[in-house]
């Protein structure tokens, strides 16, 4: 990007498997699947029963008993993970100049437990069109804007300078991420806190999956149900949670003595305009995305070392990325390993994109790639290395996470080790 | 790198092009009336400004209705206006230099209520194949995207009311990044029964039943708004290569913006308008001086409105600047709003003539606004559009005139 660089100073996560990024690169590295059968609500009467669910309380996570009223899981999510993110960034909050502090957040379906859950009750469980307003709930309107759930990270932050929510579906999470890093570059803000949430394992959203067979029907064994470039996958695992990001300007970072995960050098989106659910299998569009990438992080492919992808565990998924890689980067695919944890913590929407970049810093700091685990056949029409079952140890310095989703949107993202780009 | 708007589409309550909306408009004439959409005797709030004269059937392909909602109904249509206007034949252009940007308030709303009351009135196997993609917020952009081949960025920002101009200025990024065009803008329409019951958990739905006086912002009896539903879509350009392809017009020029944010409820802290103001002007190397009208966000709701008469006064002097809010003609379209302010400030800069604020009566002393009752001609060569988002989102956008 231009003379200023974006780099991540600060993580926090909440996911499926633990709360908090330490919890969360322990279930990556150790290969443990955090999938089972749903708890959250009683599923019995759906096709897909199987999800992966966060094992959250709100209390214990220091939300009070009125922010815990006031938000919908997804904003819940989103302020633990703002919180541990600022904590870990060792930033002085007390010097920080509010208008200077951006929020950049990222959401598929804004706060859609909320408003279901309300709608039983003012419908009476469907029994009014024209629902009863007497029994409305003050937040309801909060909870039909997602807007709302960065309202609640620029509270958590005392953030004043710009703040936005993105909604690009299941690429919100890089997304979201590559508008904040914008407002960095263009120096709209000194500090963003960007990353996306989402939290949508609840009736209305299995079954809008379940009608349209996206999601997986192995119920019988849900530890393994998230098989991304297996032979035998099914389709995928709902997740929810949420990453959070504390960006900063490299020198400012460098100035302070911040520890730095690693630098955001690329990030591009384009879209498919072919169909909303459906993806051509030859990959042109995300390839495009991440030749764009490269090109602004000016890098070349034989740059990367780990790929991060998409990997949702259906198979035109599988197949369209794989052959996405090759388009982009060449032999470099081949070369290189290639993984989805969402094998482990499920596709949580707009959310998965930030978490799996908060995956891809940790893989550079600790220089292991997580693995893809339920691998156990590989497609061979997917003949990458896609790590199967087991953690890798690898020098990543550079890696490319990508996300695809429904709108036919694809997005690259390139982070380096810092000091390297 | 200078951004201008060569295509225009609108679709709301006051018209379904440019053209309607400005007539109207222009000659005061509000397009608020009681809401029809559905049986709203349960409901507290009984006007809205709706897109009356629209019917998806003769702007969408049934193919497509069937899987969208309401909201991107009006966005596709206001989306084929804009590319036409512009002069512009996706399939002609560079396919991934074509960027969409929208902003959306509260997504597929209609749409998502059908499913949920099928999902809770009748079981799971009862929901539509569609509802994952015609409620999420994404569904305009996508459904503009994959209707009209355009590969580039795809963005969709979701900060309420202060959304399209947010849109809009993603979108001037995108054009210094490497896109030829940006398609952008916004459309909202959530005039059902639970979107109305979710909008009447604001306090700020105006309850008055006479449309001729139900929104009056800056009005001593000001007591809420009227919600809307529409809003309007632009093609952005970079000015010279606008004027290499030979477009057929070139409207306006986006000059400057910005957004802040309020602080949190209870920090005594001033809240961010003024300073989006401040830095969208800065943005577009212009003083206040050389602002000829701003138009306002204008709520309806006392607290709100005298919270931007202070913003509006601080930056311009007691009365220094005409002020107006051509949106009491068509109620608050939430995404779609500050997209249509933004298009109507084009045209006032245009053709230099302040299109009016209809509903006041009297205005509400100490605010000290000079506001805009009737359309007024007036030598403009630069106006100020601002708009707020539900929680604390500011933006303001400048627009200047292309004459020299």
């Amino acid at each position: 990007m231009t003379g200023r660089t974006a780099v991540i100073t600060g993580i926090g996560v909440v996911a499926p498997g633990g709360t908090g990024t330490k919890a969360f690169w322990e279930t990556l590295t150790a290969g443990r699947t955090a999938t089972r059968e749903i708890s959250l609500f009683d599923a019995a009467d759906f096709r897909s029963r199987v999800a992966a669910e966060c094992d959250f309380d709100p209390r214990q996570e220091g939300l009070s008993p009125q922010e815990e009223r006031r938000m919908d899981r997804a904003a819940q999510f989103a302020v633990v993970a703002a919180r541990e993110a600022w904590a870990d960034s060792a930033l002085d909050r007390g010097g920080l100049r509010p208008e200077r502090i951006g929020v950049s957040l990222g959401s598929a379906v804004g706060c859609t437990m909320g408003l279901e859950d309300e709608y039983v009750v003012l419908s009476d469980a469907g029994r009014f069109w024209e629902v009863d307003p007497t029994y409305r709930v003050p937040q309801l309107y909060g909870y039909m804007v997602p807007s709302t759930l960065a309202v609640e990270v620029a509270w958590a932050s005392g953030a004043e300078g710009p703040v936005s929510l993105t909604s690009t579906g299941c690429t919100a999470g890089l997304d979201s991420v590559g508008a904040g890093v914008q407002m960095l570059v263009d120096g709209l803000a000194d500090v963003v806190v960007a990353g996306a949430t989402d939290a949508p394992i609840s009736p209305i959203s299995v079954a809008c999956f379940d009608s349209i067979r996206a999601t997986t029907p192995n119920n019988a064994d849900p530890e393994h149900a998230s098989r991304p470039f297996d032979l035998h996958r099914d389709g995928f695992v709902l997740g929810e949670g949420s990453a959070v990001l504390i960006l900063e300007e490299k020198s400012a970072a460098m100035r302070r003595g911040a520890h730095i995960y690693a630098e955001i050098v690329g990030y591009a989106n384009r879209s498919n305009a072919f169909h909303m659910t459906g993806l051509k299998p030859d990959g042109r569009e995300m390839a495009e995305a991440i030749r764009v990438a490269l090109r602004q992080a000016k890098l070349d492919p034989q740059a990367v070392d780990y790929i991060n992808a998409h990997g949702s565990g259906t198979r035109q998924n599988d197949r369209h990325e794989t052959e996405a890689f090759k388009r982009s980067l060449g032999e470099r695919a081949y070369q290189v390993p290639v993984s989805s944890i969402k094998s482990m913590v499920g596709h949580s929407l707009g959310a998965i994109g930030s978490i799996e970049i908060a995956a891809c810093a940790l893989a550079i700091e600790h220089r292991v790639v997580p693995p893809t685990a339920n691998l156990h056949h590989p497609d061979p029409e997917c003949d990458l290395d896609y790590v199967p079952l087991t953690a890798r140890e690898h020098d990543v310095d550079t890696v490319l996470s990508v996300g695809s989703g429904f709108g036919g949107f694809q997005s690259a993202m390139l982070l380096t080790r810092s000091g390297r780009a | 790198m200078t951004a201008v708007v060569t295509g225009v589409g609108v679709a709301a309550a006051t018209g379904l092009s440019l053209s309607a909306h400005w007539e109207q408009v222009l000659e005061g004439r509000s397009a608020i009336g009681p809401i029809t959409r559905f049986d709203s005797s349960r409901y507290p709030v009984k006007l809205a400004g709706e897109a009356g004269d629209f019917h998806t059937a003769e702007h969408v392909p049934s193919r497509i209705a069937v899987q969208t909602d309401r909201w991107t109904h009006l966005g596709l249509t206001a989306a084929a206006q804009a590319l036409a206007d512009a002069g512009i034949e996706p399939a002609d252009q560079p396919e991934y230099e074509m960027a969409v940007v929208t902003a959306s308030s509260s997504g597929g709303t209609e749409f998502g209520q059908r499913e949920i009351h099928r999902l809770w009135s009748k079981g799971p196997d009862h929901v539509g194949a569609y509802q994952s993609i015609a409620w999420f917020y994404a569904a305009t952009t996508g459904q503009i995207s994959i209707r009209h081949g355009m590969r580039g960025s795809c963005g969709v920002v979701c900060t309420e009311q202060a959304g399209g101009l947010d849109a809009a200025a993603r979108s001037r990024r995108l054009l210094s990044n490497g896109a030829r065009m940006v398609l952008t803008g916004g459309t909202d329409a959530s005039l059902c029964p639970y979107g109305l019951t979710a909008q009447l958990t604001t306090g700020r739905l105006s309850t008055q039943t006479d449309p001729a006086v139900a929104y009056r912002p800056f009005d001593r009896q000001a007591d809420g708004y009227v919600p809307g539903e529409g809003g309007a879509l632009f093609v952005m350009e970079e000015e010279s290569a606008a004027v290499a392809r030979g477009a057929p017009q070139i409207y306006g020029r986006l000059s400057g913006f910005a957004s802040t944010f309020d602080p949190a409820p209870g920090s005594g802290r001033p809240p961010g308008l003024r300073r989006a103001a401040e830095l969208a002007l800065a943005d577009a190397g212009l003083g206040p001086a050389d602002i000829g009208v701003v138009f306002a966000d204008a709520v309806g709701v006392p607290e709100l409105d005298r919270q931007e008469a202070e913003a509006i006064t601080a930056l311009f002097g007691a009365r220094g600047v005409p002020v107006t809010a051509p949106k009491t003609m068509t109620g608050r379209l939430y995404a779609g709003g500050a997209a249509l302010d933004l298009v109507t400030a084009m045209l006032a800069v245009r053709d230099e003539v302040l299109p009016p604020t209809v509903g006041v009566v009297e205005p509400a002393p100490g605010y000290d606004l000079d506001l805009v009752l009737r359309a007024r001609p007036a030598p403009v060569t630069a106006a100020l559009v601002l708009a707020r988002g539900y929680g604390g989102f500011n933006a303001a956008a400048v627009v200047t005139t292309t004459r020299s």
